[in-house]
């Protein structure tokens, strides 16, 4: 259905070729992950499928890309829309149209559809994707969940034969993600349709793939298998392969279910041992940094947050959790400052973050938001943490020392844009936490990042709780949490729903429960690290 | 809320052509009397209509802008007489230092007494402008510019990518400097006073831009400007006759506006230009075959909205050929204008909208539903039986 062949893509102005002689065959009716690193250019890939690279990008692409026997050399992009939809990462990018419904039938009335089959075809991808209740609604007033819902609604309903997804659930929650995987692999199952999608958070579509392609970066030559092939040799693994090492598993389950059948001498073995420990030691209560009473945010007539009482103390690392469009990312805005709250108080220290001055307001609280990206503007990394030093008064170098601690042995000439997301988030953390806030908030920090960069952000969030800052994150990623929060707090349509340890909140919930819970419930453990230890120590 | 109550809710709101055609008459109303009253009342009953009509979309706020964009007219226009006005003379209010200019400038004047009259009459200009701008902006409240672009014909629809692409440049601009003043607050750089907006300007510039192409980009991969195979030159004769007969039609209008400047008042120039517009429309017509997702269409209640936009165009038309006086304002001598009836009445005809024009259904899209859930309840509907058997797996 897809085929690569000898491709070999340079952008223009780079020394180095993004891909280097790929050939690749993806059939019909396949699900097909693309994983790899940031930055190793599996965008560049999914975008060459339907030719927006290079007709979008500039660049050379030597070889041939060709998709249902149409070349992309000589098809532009517009004449492969009825073959290939592509929904890119930022899904609010991609929209053409403001309204919900129209956005839904844009591709459609291009193709020339009959508008009866329109008709029909919008309703049922309505209830495909759950967003009948939306469909009248501005694109613009929609949540990042359902944003993304819609633009993967709106290549759908032209009925592509393919479907190429970059990040599709980076900005889900796990709940719609799951459902968003569940209707593509019904896709694929009942309509034969063949799925492309690059995805960072393994654990979530490894047991929906047929095959994996490893894009290891720099050049080197692609890894294709079978999803059970490719993990069990794959540097990067989901922690449900790592559990599955730990224990010497084989062959390496992929699935909950498959975990869980497998898993019943080593839930025996670790109840022998002891069951983690539960809550800290509640006698040392720290001072609170924050203090959130009553808040309530509205937007018009929107009520975003509605009664909101919150602490969080020094030394803690909370974990803001809820479905999409539940009012985390407002939560954190208002705890920077970004903006006056409706009703109720905030209070950081003492002092209404609201109405400090901007310079005032960065030594007190840093936040990190969702796309990092914003808070940069430098024309390269060198200058903009020059800028960072000279604007808040630091002494020259600190937010570039900062950076080497935060991501080692990053060039300081790259601008900004060219950095991949994992480098620019750890740009954007250094200039946060340069002028040293007791204070730093994250805005789910995880979107686009790779295993590794993610594991330097759970040791830094670490450091930093262990300095006895406060350190507050919005996210959809369970794993995450599982590692490196203290407390858990779910919000639901604006109102907390609960909040407490964040063993004891992830663990009771469905939904938030990462995967070694699931497969060691009901013994409340959390990640692979702690199973790990817990044998080990039985050992010693 | 509209009396035509299954219709109402099986369509999408009122046809967004009547709205700027409504909008349009009473923009040229305002443009053809210079009576403050008269200009009031059909900024009011403007407001009134929006207010009325709007729905909760981000759009239906730009009337606010437009209003204080309206003020801002009237305040330049003001400062500009009196800095540089002509001296008319009247009452004097105070005198500026009068800066001597050498012989070559003489028409234009710098400083100098100013009059009352002449204050009032640069303020009476500024509001005509602002009442015009506060049509259109009710236009643009009422009616997304995206869902007029949606009806215009296949020719034209080919200029669309640009259209498009700078229609959503204005909102990407304003939505970027939102983002860009609260990132820079992040950052603890001023966002307020003349070192706010210096380091905003690049930033904003940048993300609106980038935005705009990724708007084509996005455009294209969707099948935007597909072709069918259609001869060559049928393609050109189709552009060439529809931007030869566009250019005939502003020159006729041009005509009928400025008598004597074309034969016959223009009118042949206007004939000869739409019969091409047509031709080219139905030759290019073929070059694209887009089809519509549930169209807009019009019926009594558009009819009944562009009417009255009609009849108060025609009434502030007619009023001066009947002799009814007061249309103008008299600034010598200066008197307190009066209101005429037979416009005043006619204006208000405008108001119709309020009461026959369906709500758009984006004004309260759970009504759909049925449910009585409020309007940005997510939708976990489709999801929730998932969310259970997940629940079975894990207790």
């Amino acid at each position: 259905m897809i085929r690569f062949t000898e491709v070999t893509f340079t952008y223009a102005e780079a020394a180095e070729p993004t891909l280097r002689e790929i050939d690749l065959t993806i059939e019909e009716g396949e699900l097909c992950v693309v994983v790899g690193p940031t930055g190793s250019g599996k965008t560049t890939l999914l975008r060459a499928i339907n030719g927006l690279v290079p007709h979008f990008t500039g660049g050379h692409l030597s070889g041939e890309v060709s998709v249902d026997g149409r070349s992309t050399r000589e098809y532009p992009p517009r004449e492969l829309a009825d073959v290939v939809g592509v929904v890119g990462q930022n899904p609010s990018a991609s929209f053409v149209t403001d309204v919900v419904e129209d956005e839904l039938a844009y591709t459609m009335e291009n193709l020339g559809i009959a508008p009866t089959v329109m008709r029909r075809r919008v309703e049922d991808t309505l209830d495909l994707l759950g967003l009948h209740e939306l469909r009248a609604r501005p694109l613009m007033t929609l949540s990042g969940g359902q944003q993304q819902r819609v633009a993967i609604g709106a290549v759908l309903t032209a009925s592509p034969r393919v479907l190429v997804l970059d990040e599709p659930t980076s900005a889900l929650d796990p709940a719609a993600a799951e459902e968003v995987l569940a209707s593509l692999t019904r896709l694929v199952h009942d309509l034969g349709m063949t799925v492309v999608l690059a995805e960072h958070r393994l654990e979530r579509v490894i047991p929906f793939a047929d095959r994996m392609v490893l894009v290891p970066g720099r050049g080197e030559p692609l890894i294709v298998g079978t999803t059970a092939e490719i993990m069990a040799t794959s540097p990067v693994a989901p922690p449900i392969v790592e559990l599955a090492r730990l224990a010497e598993w084989s062959p390496v389950p992929l699935s909950v279910r498959d975990a869980r059948r497998m898993a019943e001498p080593l839930r025996r073995r670790l109840s022998e041992v002891h069951t983690p420990s539960p809550a800290p030691d509640p006698d040392l209560v720290p001072p609170p940094v924050v203090v959130v009473e009553q808040l309530s945010v509205a937007f018009g007539e929107v009520m975003a947050l509605g009664g909101v009482d919150l602490q969080a103390r020094r030394g803690e690392v909370v974990a803001v959790m809820g479905r999409n469009g539940s009012g985390k990312s407002t939560l954190l805005a208002q705890l920077a400052g970004v903006r006056p709250p409706t009703k109720g108080r905030v209070d950081v220290l003492g002092q209404a973050p609201s109405g400090l001055p901007p310079r005032k307001l960065i030594k007190l609280v840093g936040l990190v938001p969702q796309d990092a990206g914003v808070l940069l503007y430098g024309e390269t990394v060198a200058a903009e943490c020059a800028t960072a030093d000279s604007e808040t008064g630091l002494p020259p170098g600190t937010t570039a020392a900062m950076l080497a601690a935060v991501l080692p042995g990053m060039s300081m000439e790259h601008h900004p844009r060219d950095l991949s997301e994992g480098q620019r988030l750890a740009l954007a953390l250094a200039v946060v936490l340069a002028p040293a806030p007791p204070l730093v908030l994250l805005d789910e920090p995880t979107r686009g990042l790779d295993y590794p960069s993610k594991h330097r952000l759970v040791t830094l969030l670490r450091k930093l709780a262990a300095r006895g800052d406060c350190v507050v994150l919005a996210t959809h990623d369970v794993e995450l949490v599982a590692q490196v929060a203290t407390r858990a707090v779910v919000l639901a349509d604006g109102e907390v729903v609960s909040d407490g340890a964040a063993r004891d909140v992830v663990c009771h919930s469905p939904v938030f429960a990462p995967q070694v819970a699931k497969i060691l419930a009901p013994d409340p453990w959390l990640t692979v690290d702690e199973v790990r230890h817990a044998l080990t120590g039985a050992r010693r | 809320m509209s009396r035509r109550q299954p219709a109402a809710s099986s369509r999408r709101g009122l046809h967004p052509a009547a709205w700027w055609l409504w909008a349009g008459c009473m923009a040229g109303a305002a443009i053809s009397t210079t009576n403050p009253l008269l200009l009031a009342l059909i900024a009011s009953v403007a407001a009134f209509v929006v207010s009325a009509k709007r729905t909760s979309a981000p759009w239906s706020r730009s009337l606010v802008v437009f209003f204080r964009l309206g003020i801002a007219v009237i305040v330049v226009r003001v400062v500009i007489e009196i800095i540089f006005g002509n001296r008319l003379p009247g009452l004097l209010l105070f005198t500026l230092p009068q800066v001597p200019l050498p012989t070559w400038a003489q028409g234009v004047s710098i400083g100098g007494p100013v009059t009352v009259e002449a204050v009032l009459q640069a303020a009476i200009q500024g509001m005509r402008l602002a009442v015009v701008l506060i049509c259109f902006g009710a236009a643009n409240s009422l009616a997304s510019p995206y869902r007029l672009l949606r009806c215009l014909p296949a020719v034209l629809y080919e200029a669309g990518v640009a259209v498009t692409v700078s229609l959503a440049f204005a909102p990407e601009v304003v939505m970027a400097i939102a983002g860009v003043r609260d990132a820079r607050r992040l950052r603890g750089r001023p966002t307020r006073g003349v070192a706010g907006l210096r380091g905003m300007a690049i930033p904003v510039l940048e993300s609106a831009l980038d935005r705009s192409l990724q708007l084509a980009s996005s455009m294209d991969a969707r099948g935007y400007g597909r072709r069918v195979a259609v001869v060559r030159r049928t393609r050109r004769l189709g552009t060439g006759a529809t931007s030869v007969g566009l250019l005939l039609v502003i020159a006729g209008v041009y005509g009928a506006l400025d008598t004597g400047a074309l034969p016959a008042g223009g009118i042949p120039f206007v004939a000869v230009g739409a019969v091409l517009v047509g031709l080219g429309m139905a030759a290019g017509g073929r070059r694209t075959n887009r089809t519509r997702y549930r169209p807009d269409v019009w019926r009594l209640p558009e009819w009944l909205v562009a009417g009255s936009g009609v009849v108060v165009l025609s009434s502030l038309i007619v009023a001066p050929m009947i002799g009814v006086p007061g249309l103008q304002m008299q600034i010598y001598p200066l008197q307190f204008p009066l209101l005429p009836l037979l416009p005043a009445a006619g204006i208000l005809i405008g108001l119709l909208p309020a009461v026959v024009a369906p709500v758009d259904r984006i004004s309260s899209a759970t009504r759909m539903t049925g449910t009585a859930a409020a309007a940005p309840a997510p939708p976990t509907v489709g999801r929730r039986p998932s969310l259970e058997t997940a629940e079975g797996t894990v207790a």
